[in-house]
């Protein structure tokens, strides 16, 4: 006969290629069993017609797909009796090296960094502090660049403008500054009109105004104010909550995104300032927000190449397409984050009610980041946990533990590859997803870390805290 | 009817004089003259005397018309910048007390290798050793008298075995055995119920140290991981010192307070 008695028979797999949302690439596949992700990759490439080959990664039943198909089987005891999902994941093209040591630790704030800020085009840096000033930092040498004061109490959160002509300070007196990050001197007067501190700011984003013209601002009052910068004063006042707003975010779409103490998100409309829905299922207060689209809200224009734009409009159409690009065919999700130690995924656009429940924290959730790309969500809360879930249908996918303290924030790196996350154990530590484990510990701070950045670039990250120095990592 | 009232009596059965009021109103007028002279006129320690109760009499006037006028001031806004910067997420959160992190951990271990540390109580009464120690008569006339069992609080470690009861000299109760001790933190000002690990020095000799003998002054080393302390390396921290503070044999609990 022919067959060589030593050989294992080729067995064939019936596969069917799905996407992540579920739809299917076509009529299902027979594969043979020893096929891996690199003869998946030329298949899928093929079948989309891509021009550029980009890179993907498999996964069956949220396993991702490392070795042979027959291994992968048998190590997982999946049935080949029916027809296999594959759910491919496009992956970003370019690779974020991760970041290993602490390159500066620049002093200069004379009270606890509170928060920290890369420019959307990730060559400037801006911190606000206790000491009521906010400061700008020149990221190639490392050294400070302008004091800003004028704030009369801390300065509680910092907002780069999306073409990154603008910065935005807001403080715990209820008062709002802008300031010119070239020279940094203030423009114009002091913004007021809020009675207590401001918890939140969030600019409109770049493919529906370039230049960045109207931001808003949340704060403990119970009122979200939309300010015009041209016009230097406020637009429209959304009142409504009736207890502190923890977040506000400006959706991709035209609608405003707030969530507050009293347990409610509220959706507003842009144009008219009207409440359009009031998303009810928290049981405590909701302490964060994250928007699908958030990345790409934030950085604009502005990607990992660096590219500078001449004018406004050539910067709208890029922020435009980059926008469509994250955003897909699918609708724009949001999961808050709460202190009854849930988090919920919704999608505003469609319904009230919650796509998914995401239990499983063991205190609040302080802090919830949806990845660049939006497959993950990851969370962080006071139980010293970081747990990744998955940002379609809200599955829980890995637990990331480490940390000995509550975890105050986290940060994405720019291809979703890479976690950083900052906590009150004074440590910062970097995940990586595809293993899912710890990838690199980031010691050096003396006292608890309070606000954690990833540049666009994925050059750096910054972090500051009560120890009042703000350090530069690289890698 | 008490002796002092029949001005009040008078009073009200016929009322006042007519020109009462403006007689009294005129005769207070005179009053601030009589004096400023009379303050003026007093020589001696009678003026200085006068003149002291004058002044505290001013001063005590100013300060009710300055209180009485606050209320019409107007005062600029109180903004106070207050110390303790927290960001917008932990504002409205009571955050316990935090204490500094480690402080160099390498400076710790010089000390500890000496053997020297700062300690909240330098000196303990020294304990002697018919104190620490109870004849135990043991035999079948009970007159050997070797074995001795010891009075104070103990501590042994989980992997401790008794040696065989024959040639056993030093007995060390169970009713005296502890393995957790009520650890107080110096800044943070809350106490903690934590594992012992050892016995790292006890004050009245090498001989106790090496029986685990917990008495007033004893260093312990005590599983601080709980506490969720981490060095400038990132490493975690998981055991501590903590100095004993009370008589545990009389208390029947071991209190201390940790060494940072």
């Amino acid at each position: 006969m022919g067959t060589n008695p030593l050989a294992i028979p080729a067995n064939n797999i019936i596969c069917s290629l799905t996407d992540p949302e579920g739809r299917s690439l076509g009529a299902p596949l027979d594969l043979p069993q020893d096929a891996g992700p690199k003869e998946l990759y030329l298949l899928i490439n093929t079948l989309l017609q891509n021009e550029e080959k980009l890179p993907y990664a498999f996964y069956i039943n949220d396993k991702e797909l490392l070795g042979s198909l027959g291994a992968h089987l048998l190590q997982n005891r999946v049935s080949v009796e029916q027809v296999l999902q594959i759910v491919y994941q496009p992956q970003a093209v370019f690779r974020i090296k991760p970041v290993t040591r602490c390159s500066a630790s620049i002093p200069g704030h004379s009270e606890a960094v509170l928060s920290v800020q890369f420019s959307p085009d990730s060559r400037m840096l801006a911190s606000g502090s206790g000491d009521t000033t906010v400061r700008f930092w020149d990221i190639y040498t490392q050294t400070p660049l302008f004091t800003c004061t004028g704030h009369k109490n801390w300065v509680l959160c910092i907002a780069w403008s999306p073409d990154g002509k603008m910065l935005v300070s807001g403080s715990k007196d209820g008062e709002l500054r802008l300031w010119e990050p070239t020279t940094g001197k203030a423009i114009g007067n002091p913004l007021t009109g809020h009675k207590k501190w401001i918890t939140a700011v969030s600019w409109e984003p770049a493919h529906l105004q370039s230049p960045s013209r109207r931001f808003a601002s949340a704060s403990k009052d119970g009122d979200i104010r939309i300010w015009d910068t041209t016009l230097h004063k406020t637009v429209m006042c959304l009142t409504g909550h009736t207890l502190a707003v923890t977040c506000v975010k400006w959706g991709g779409e035209g609608f405003i995104y707030s969530s507050s103490q009293d347990c409610t998100i509220k959706v507003w409309e842009t144009t008219s300032g009207k409440l359009i829905r009031e998303l009810k299922g928290h049981g405590h207060w909701v302490n964060t927000l994250a928007l699908s689209t958030e990345y790409v809200l934030r950085t604009g224009a502005f990607d990992h190449t660096g590219k500078q734009f001449n004018s406004a409009e050539e910067m709208k159409q890029a922020a435009l397409v980059r926008y469509k690009a994250a955003k897909g065919n699918s609708q724009e999700r949001l999961v808050s984050g709460s202190d009854d130690f849930t988090m919920f995924l919704w999608e505003p656009g469609t319904s009230k009610q919650p796509k998914a429940r995401m239990t499983g924290h063991q205190q609040l959730v302080n802090h919830v980041y949806f990845s660049p790309d939006g497959r993950w969500v990851a969370s962080a809360s006071f139980d010293k946990s970081v747990k990744l879930w998955d940002g379609y249908s809200g599955k829980f996918i890995a637990t990331f533990r480490g940390h000995v303290g509550p975890v105050y924030q986290i940060s994405w790196s720019a291809d979703s590859r890479l976690l950083v996350s900052g906590s009150k154990d004074s440590t910062m530590k970097m995940w990586d997803m595809r293993t899912q484990k710890l990838r690199e510990d980031l010691p050096g701070h003396a006292d608890e870390v309070f606000a954690v950045d990833w540049s666009a670039d994925g050059e750096k990250v910054a972090s500051g805290g009560r120890d009042r120095v703000l350090k530069l990592w690289m890698s | 009817m008490p002796q002092g009232d029949h001005i009040d009596l008078h009073r009200k059965r016929h009322g006042y004089r007519p020109d009462y009021f403006e007689r009294k109103r005129k005769k207070d007028a005179r009053e601030v003259h009589k004096k400023a002279a009379f303050a003026q006129k007093a020589l001696g320690i009678k003026g200085k005397m006068y003149a002291k109760k004058r002044y505290s009499e001013k001063a005590t006037l100013k300060k009710t018309l300055a209180m009485h006028s606050e209320r019409t001031n107007r005062h600029k806004a109180d903004d106070q910048v207050q110390d303790g910067a927290v960001p917008a997420y932990l504002l409205d959160r009571e955050q316990t007390a935090r204490a500094k992190v480690l402080s160099n951990t390498i400076k710790q271990k010089r000390k500890e290798k000496a053997g020297k540390w700062e300690v909240p109580l330098p000196k303990v009464r020294p304990i002697a050793e018919d104190e620490m120690f109870r004849v135990l008569r043991t035999g079948k006339r009970k007159t050997k008298q070797w074995k001795r069992m010891v009075t104070k609080v103990t501590f042994v470690g989980p992997g401790f075995t008794r040696k065989p009861p024959k040639y056993e000299r030093f007995i060390r109760p169970m009713g005296l055995r502890f393995t957790k001790a009520h650890v107080t933190h110096p800044e943070l000002k809350c106490t903690f119920n934590l594992d012992i690990i050892g016995v790292k020095k006890n004050p009245n000799g090498p001989m106790y140290t090496s029986m685990g003998v917990i008495t007033k002054g004893t260093i312990i080393e005590v599983n601080v991981s709980e506490l969720g302390l981490v060095t400038p390396a990132g490493k975690v921290v998981w055991g501590k010192y903590a100095q004993v503070t009370n008589n545990p044999e009389n208390d029947g609990c071991i209190n201390g307070v940790l060494l940072v």
